[in-house]
Order: structure tokens, then sequence, then C-alpha cells
């Protein structure tokens, strides 16, 4: 197998595509400065990170409330998923009638739903942290009944003999042997999270960065919409990150396999 | 009716007319044996001839339609976390280090995790895992897997093992190295062994009795008395009851 260039394992980052993406900007840059595209249609980049730094204080605000919101929900998400994937896989006949209709919720649009929450719900945090939740209880909870489902049933039979109880058999078997799925649909999950929220934020109240983004848009400040992009971008990236961390600590056997 | 209950000499283990069908699949007919005190007995018969059916009745894990597990003379019939198993699969659990993963059965038995661990230790100088506590199973060889599989075995029950083909995913050389070293551990353990396999030199080299089983649906066949003294070594392979024995069988399949 071939080794990657860098030696810390820590980092390893494959520099082939920053190179990549660090020439489409400054192809960006000069088509705009060149006036091939208008400033106003497009912002180049330059102005879009001094609009990302003389801006900064005033979306901190925004980013907090939606960085709350998209936590709060994440958890949710967590927790939920996580009764309901074992229920439906300790309890056969749940599972046979929740699993169709949890498919079918995700056929769904959240978009067009979400309006509907500013009625039932306000404008508060509750609807944004609900669509969050939506958004985000899908991945976790399918990887988890994929997990739960694949365990050796030789293995379970095995601990079964020796006397194994149902909450044994959870703790020392199904739970572990599900980690890596279960951080596989946190990873998918944890991205989602962001944007849900900003979604939420689309349908009312006057907080969040998806208030902030409709505002500079209607105002025509496109350079801070790519700002505001630019934000929920790397804090999509800083949850997967994070999540990534947390995957490698939970699991050191994966980590030594390398 | 039969020779089940009738025998003075209380046994280790009994196996009683066990019957089972899957549906349509009649898989063991009236199937009987006995295993003694410190013996070492192989069932010997063709693959998918429900000889692991019939293990995972004796451990309790799956029911029989009919018949009975006597173990020194009490009834065991479909009762699970008297006696464990092992399999070609070593089924240690890869998020578990080696000391970890032997020390389950005495964690399930309610002991704390760290005297459970310390319960284990002693044991790995002789099973040849010193000094690999602490490596997660994917950094062992598929041998050392399978010692630490045995290891985990012996944990839980010391006196009554089963072994379903423990070496059949191995390569010739270290499954030969690793039958020699079986019946090495074995005279320090003083354990009774039921061992299921489909090839008749290990069957021979290692057992005190074989039961040859037949196709589906799977009955004893025959008996055979393995004449063979002990300690055993490899010129056990060339000699004339081992010979006889295995033309016997041959003959037999």
């Amino acid at each position: 197998m071939r080794r990657p260039r860098s030696t810390n394992k820590f980092i390893e980052i494959d520099m082939l595509p920053i190179f990549f993406v660090a020439i489409l900007i400054i192809l960006w840059e000069i088509v705009v400065k060149l006036h091939i595209i208008d400033a106003f249609i497009l912002p180049a980049p330059s102005s879009v990170v001094s609009a990302l730094i003389n801006t900064f204080d005033l979306m901190w605000p925004h980013i907090t409330v939606t960085v709350f919101q998209a936590i709060v929900g994440f958890i949710v998400a967590i927790i939920l998923s996580i009764i309901i994937a074992v229920t439906m896989d300790s309890i056969a006949i749940v599972k046979r009638t929740l699993y169709p209709i949890i498919i079918t919720s995700q056929a769904v649009p959240i978009v067009t739903i979400a309006p509907l929450f500013a009625i039932w719900f306000g404008f508060g945090y509750l609807p944004k942290i609900i669509i969050v939740v939506l958004v985000c209880f899908f991945p976790i909870t399918i990887s988890l009944l994929e997990g739960l489902a694949s365990v050796d049933k030789e293995l379970l039979n095995l601990l079964k003999s020796m006397g194994a109880g149902r909450w044994d058999i959870y703790k020392l078997v199904k739970f572990p042997a599900t980690l890596p799925n279960f951080f596989s649909g946190l990873k998918i999950s944890g991205t989602y999270s962001i944007m849900g929220s900003v979604i939420g934020e689309w349908v009312g109240g006057n907080m969040g960065l998806g208030r902030y983004m409709l505002r500079v848009r209607q105002s025509y400040a496109n350079d801070r919409v790519f700002a505001t992009i630019v934000v929920i971008v790397l804090l999509s990236i800083g949850v997967l990150k994070i999540i990534q961390f947390i995957e490698k600590k939970a699991m050191p056997w994966q980590e030594e396999k390398i | 009716m039969n020779s089940c209950h009738k025998t003075n000499k209380m046994k280790k283990l009994e196996v009683c007319n066990i019957k089972k069908s899957f549906d349509t699949l009649y898989t063991l007919d009236h199937v009987s044996l006995s295993l003694e005190e410190n013996q070492f007995v192989s069932i010997l018969g063709p693959s998918g001839s429900g000889k692991s059916t019939l293990f995972n009745i004796i451990a309790g894990v799956q029911q029989a339609d009919a018949g009975t597990i006597l173990i020194k003379g009490e009834d065991y019939t479909g009762k699970t976390g008297r006696i464990s198993y092992m399999y070609q699969k070593d089924l240690l659990m890869p998020w578990r280090t080696i000391l970890e993963n032997v020390s389950i059965p005495l964690i399930l038995k309610g002991t704390g995790k760290r005297a459970a661990e310390k319960e284990a230790t002693p044991y790995f100088e002789l099973f040849g895992l010193k000094g690999f506590e602490d490596r997660y199973p994917h950094q062992l060889s598929g041998g050392m897997r399978q010692r630490a599989a045995l290891l985990r075995t012996y944990l839980f029950a010391q006196d009554i093992m089963l072994l379903d083909e423990p070496f059949g995913g191995l390569d010739a050389i270290t499954k030969r190295k690793m039958q020699r070293w079986l019946l090495e551990v074995l005279d320090n353990l003083k354990a009774s062994i039921l061992f299921i396999t489909h090839d008749i030199d290990e069957a021979i080299f290692l057992s005190d009795k074989i039961y040859v089983l037949s196709d589906r649906p799977a009955k004893v066949k025959e008996v055979f008395d393995v004449p063979i003294e002990r300690p055993r070594d490899d010129k056990v392979f060339t000699c004339e009851a081992f010979i006889k024995i295995k033309e016997a069988i041959l003959n037999l399949l």
C-alpha cells in the first residue's frame, strides 16, 4: 500500500484538492477583476474575505443562535435515534411497523413543511430546533439500525451460551459493534445540523445566519451573502471535525488497524 | 428403552436421544453420546450434517424437539450458562483487547472487570499469549486468536468444553501445531472435551473416542475407541492402531 506523504497522522491532508480550489479562486478573482463578470453579480473572493472580516462582529450573534439551535437539535436527534433504533431492534413488530414510515417520512421535503412549524410553534427557537431534529434524525437512526442488525449472530449465540442477558448483549456486543455505523450517521447528520438550523430560520424570527443571509441578500450585498456561506461551510466542517475527533477517541481499536 | 439413563457410572456429559428438525429439514435423528471425566471425544461427520446444531443444543442456545442433556447427572436441557463452546471463527470482539476478551465470561458471571482480568492473567502463559494481553485481536495471528478463544471458553467452564472445528480455518502447518499444543495444554487443564471435526486424522490424533455421524438426518453410525497411549506425538500418525481406525472410518463414510 502507498504511504500517505504527510508523516503527521493527525493532520494527514491531501494537498491536491487544496491546490485545485486555490486555482479556482485565483481564476474567479481574475474574472471579476477584469470585469468579465460584474462584481454585483459575483463578488470577487477578495471582497468576500474583506466582507467577512468587516462584518464579523455583526454576524457573531447570529452565528451563536444558529449554532445553539443546531447543537440542541443534534443532541435531541441523537438521543431520539438511539431510543427508537434500540426499540426497533429489540422488538421485531415495532421495526416492522415503523421502518416503512420512517423511510417515507424522508420523502417529505423539509422546506415545504417548515413554514407550518412557524404557525404551530411560533417564531422562537422551538420550530428551528424541531427542523434540525427532523433533518438529523434519519441518518443516525438508519445507520444505527443497520449496525444493530448486522452484529454477528454466532457471537450473540456464544454470549447467550455464557448466560448473557439482553442488557449484557447490548452493552458488550451490540453497542460497541454499532459504533462505526453510529459515527458515520453522526458525520452525515452533523453537517446537516447547521444547514437545518439555517433553513429553519428562513421561515421566521429575526436571529440566526439564515435570517442574516436573507437580509443581506435583500439589500443586494452579495459579498456578505458569500461571507455567510463561507461561515456556514466552516461551521459544518467544524462539526464534522469534532465528530471525527471523538470517533477516533471512542474507537481506539480502529486507529491501530492502520 | 435406551442405555442413556441406565448406566450406573455418572457421566460428565450425556446427550440422550436428541431430535431436531427445522421446518421440513430433519437434522438430528435421536443422537445419543456421552463424555466421561477427562475424556476427549470427537464427533466426526460430513459438513452440514447438523453437528453444530447439536452443539448449540448442548450449550442450550437452541431447543431440541426431543431428548435430554445431562451434565453430571443433572438436567440441563435447553439451559444456557453451564457449558460454552468455541468455533472455527474466533469470535473475539475487535473492540476489546485480548485480556478484555477472555475475561468476558467472568464478567458475565458477575465478577468485576478488574477482578476478572486479574483472574484471567495467570493463564496467558499456559495459553502462549503472554505479552499480548493488551493487543487487539487483529494484531494477532490466526493461531493465537484461536488460543485466546480457547482460553475464553476455558474461563467460562473449566470442566467441559465444546470445540466446533476450532482449527478448521487455519493453514495445515498451523493446524498441526495447534493440535499438538492442545494436547499439551489439556494435560494441565483436566477438562473433558467434545470436539467436532470432519478431519479424520485430527479426530484420531486427539481423541479417546470417536462418534461417526451419518449424513442428514444425522445419527450415530458407529463409535470407535482410540487405544493409542498418551502422551501422543507425530509418530501416532504412522502407528498401526491409527491406520486401522482410519481404514475403518474411511470404509464407513
